[in-house]
């Protein structure tokens, strides 16, 4: 009989195995066994985690590797620990890393067509990356986790090498992204020298019994300094755009799916299990300054997103926006807002990765991703528009989307703190939704005038595109439309159901409870003592969540039928939203320059105002 | 223990940043990036060093010998591989971007932008 802890190890092993099987076979075997091979291997991952989530229950799993237990508290062993919160993200991983799987199919003939166990083989190992990051229970062992999804992450956007756009985004992303990791691994040495420790749970400890000053606030900072990165928290987040928008389309699914929100939950993670203690870090300061952090990264994020006409563009800002509201709920430091956003970060994988998948049909079909250039080109794809259409309105928060669901619970969480935060969610989810119906319209109905081919301002157009495949004008794979239909359905399911709202609730009761981690990591029996958050529709949750959906469809009509009103007081609102955009979006758009000395000035900038803030 | 390794450490990767920042050739942008991240090879052996340490193996020496930390070697190894890895594959992307872009040279590179 397998024991629990046991599963822990197998999660990071089984993807790991399986992109040594299919490099190793990859050379010899047909397209279609490899294909059979990954699905496999993919369903064999996400059962193996789903398991894990059951017999794990509202308990700990934890697995010492090689039996290097701690004796007496001191331990020099290694450890995996898994709780519904890591578990919940390791099974959302797997699953979209199966429906990427399925998605690509019949998508995405890329080179080497010599070998073509590459690409699949590069998933498996990404997989295997954020299971163990999602897993681990060792500060240090995260940052290998961290660095393994990356230098997979930069291979996987880069991996049309013989396109000039995709090679310039990865080597952004990859030197920007290490810079981050290696001021986390200078975090690490410094909590290091501090404590002798490296588990999460040893370092609380031991961190306990020092008082709090400078180095902790200094090392706290440069620890979460790479993971802000990674979580494209503003203004480390320039790479994201130009990463996600060159990368294949299904590689895009899991980057904005399941990658950046790893990101958020090592920052969580990280606070409540090593500096949350006596002695730590105060809470009112770290909120303050991250919840400030996510609403300006959720209002940049929101407005850039609404600038875009390269739609993996539009959806990337959408991305940031979102990881913006996600970052704020983690910050609130609750366990109602850690409950909500758990919730909404699953059901905005679904969306996300169903609006991205859409994406890569049109890409397909028109070898263009440029909504001013597929004006109306979409019109013969009713079923595709749709979706694209629904995914736009999950965006917007249309209860009872999972998302409107976690959106309303962690707004609620927020209030009483910040009274103008649920106005902040509200704007946001409606202009990034707002983004998506406005393309959708214009794409799949046709409606309102011929938009401008050109523009004033710096932009990525998004037309001339490689398309991933080789014959765009075959019938459309039914894989392509299913795959976006099911992630749907799967974000509408997680708001209409009970179950997952209540599992979520008590993972983030546990979540944020500091002593119930480390007595179980460390053997010793404990019991939560917090009450239970309460994740439910609310009334005012429902009018908020519709009133965002309202707000982006009223968003996404004024731009489209705006520019064709002749009365006096469109004239007016038109004059209003050019001044607006001249003196704040231009100048925000010119600083997005694709410079790489650039976006690593600027994240020496922040990690400078956060070692500042945290400092006072 | 003294403060002036910790200072080392910080300025080699001030050094590091500040080349990035002002580089003109993606090549050299990435050498940076490897001297930024040798800031964390000092740092890590500073953390471990102990004065009058040895080398820490126990074959012929008695145990209660005095000896530098093991763990910080065994991170800053990991972490030698980790750059490695990400220094070959970032110069492979930068071998690749002379030869779609015909320049290595960051300005010139604005594909991407707004």
């Amino acid at each position: 009989m397998v024991r629990t802890a046991d599963l822990l190890p197998l999660a990071v092993a089984v993807p790991l195995l399986g992109a040594v099987a299919l490099v190793v076979v990859g050379r010899w075997l047909p397209r279609p066994a490899i294909d059979a091979l990954v699905t496999v291997w993919a369903v064999l991952e996400a059962g193996c985690l789903a398991w894990l989530w059951l017999r794990t229950g509202d308990g700990h799993s934890v697995s010492w590797l090689g039996g290097w237990s701690p004796v007496r508290g001191e331990s020099v062993g290694i450890v995996l620990v898994g709780d519904r919160i890591g578990v919940g993200l390791a099974l959302l991983t797997a699953a979209l890393v199966l429906a990427v799987v399925v998605y690509s199919w019949r998508y995405f003939d890329e080179p080497p067509v010599a070998h073509a166990g590459t690409f699949p083989a590069l998933l498996l190992l990404f997989e295997a990356g954020m299971v163990g990051f999602a897993l681990t229970g060792d500060l240090f062992d995260a940052f290998v986790f961290f660095e393994l999804m990356g230098a997979v992450a930069y291979a996987l956007t880069g991996y049309r090498i013989e396109d000039p756009r995709p090679v310039q985004g990865a080597l952004v992303f990859g030197v920007v992204n290490s810079l981050g990791a290696y001021c986390s691994l200078l975090g690490i040495g410094l909590v290091y020298a501090r404590t002798g420790e490296l588990g999460f749970a040893q370092i609380g400890v031991q961190l306990a019994r020092h008082r709090a000053d400078t180095l902790l606030s200094v090392a706290f900072v440069l620890v979460i300094t790479g993971l802000l990165v990674k979580a494209a928290v503003v203004p480390l987040h320039f790479w994201l755009p130009d990463a996600h928008s060159v990368a294949p389309t299904p590689v895009c699914m899991l980057f904005s799916g399941v990658m950046v929100e790893l990101a958020v939950y090592g920052v969580a993670r990280v606070y409540w299990v090593v500096f949350s203690g006596p002695h730590g870090i105060a809470q009112p300061h770290l909120r303050a300054v991250l919840v400030a952090a996510g609403v300006l990264t959720a209002l940049v994020g929101a407005v850039m997103c609404w600038q875009q006409r390269h739609l993996k563009r539009l959806l990337a800002f959408s991305t940031i926006g979102h990881v913006g509201l996600f970052l704020t709920g983690a910050a609130l430091l609750t366990s109602a807002s850690t409950a909500g956003t758990a919730l909404y970060v699953a059901a905005h994988a679904g969306v996300k990765a169903a609006l991205f998948a859409t994406t890569g049909v049109l890409l397909d079909r028109h070898g263009s991703v440029d909504e001013h250039g597929l004006y109306r080109r979409g019109r013969d794809l009713p079923l595709v528009g749709a979706l694209f259409a629904l995914g736009g309105l999950g965006l917007a928060g249309l209860p009872p989307f999972g998302t409107a669901l976690g959106k309303a619970v962690t707004e609620h969480a927020g209030e009483e703190q910040f009274p103008w935060l649920p106005a902040v969610f509200v704007f946001v989810s409606a202009l990034t939704g707002g983004a998506v119906l406005r393309a959708a319209a214009r794409i799949f109905a046709g409606a309102g005038p011929r938009p401008r081919e050109r523009y004033a301002g710096p932009e990525t157009t998004g037309s001339g595109e490689e398309p991933e495949i080789r014959d765009p004008q075959r019938r459309i794979p039914t894989p392509m439309l299913a795959v976006p239909t099911v992630l749907l359905a799967a974000s509408l399911a997680l708001g209409l159901l009970p179950g997952p709202g209540v599992a979520l609730a008590r993972a983030a009761r546990q979540f944020t409870d500091r002593t119930a981690y480390t007595a179980a990591v460390l053997g010793h029996p404990a019991t939560p003592a917090s009450p239970m958050p309460d994740v439910g529709w609310s009334a005012e949750g429902v009018l908020l969540a519709l009133a965002s959906t309202a707000l982006a469809v009223l968003f996404a009509a004024a731009a489209v039928w705006g520019p064709a009103l002749r009365s006096p007081l469109a004239g007016r609102a038109a004059a209003l939203c050019e001044g607006v955009g001249r003196r704040v979006v231009v100048p925000l758009r010119r600083l997005h320059s694709g410079h790489l000395g650039d976006y690593v000035a600027w994240l020496a900038v922040g990690v400078a105002v956060l070692l500042v803030a945290m400092s006072v | 223990m003294t403060i002036l390794p910790f200072l080392t450490a910080g300025w080699i990767f001030l050094a590091g940043v500040y080349g990035m920042v002002t580089s003109r050739d993606i090549v050299h942008a990435v050498g940076c990036l490897a001297v930024a991240q040798s800031s964390t090879y000092v740092l890590l052996l500073t953390v471990g060093y102990r004065r009058g340490g040895i080398a820490p193996y126990f074959t012929d020496t008695p145990l209660r010998t005095r000896t530098v930390d093991p763990v910080v070697q065994a991170l800053a190894l990991t972490d030698v591989v980790v750059g490695a890895t990400v220094t070959a594959l970032l110069l492979a992307l930068a071998i690749q971007i002379r030869k779609r872009h015909g320049t290595v040279d960051p300005d010139a590179l604005t594909g991407l932008k707004g």
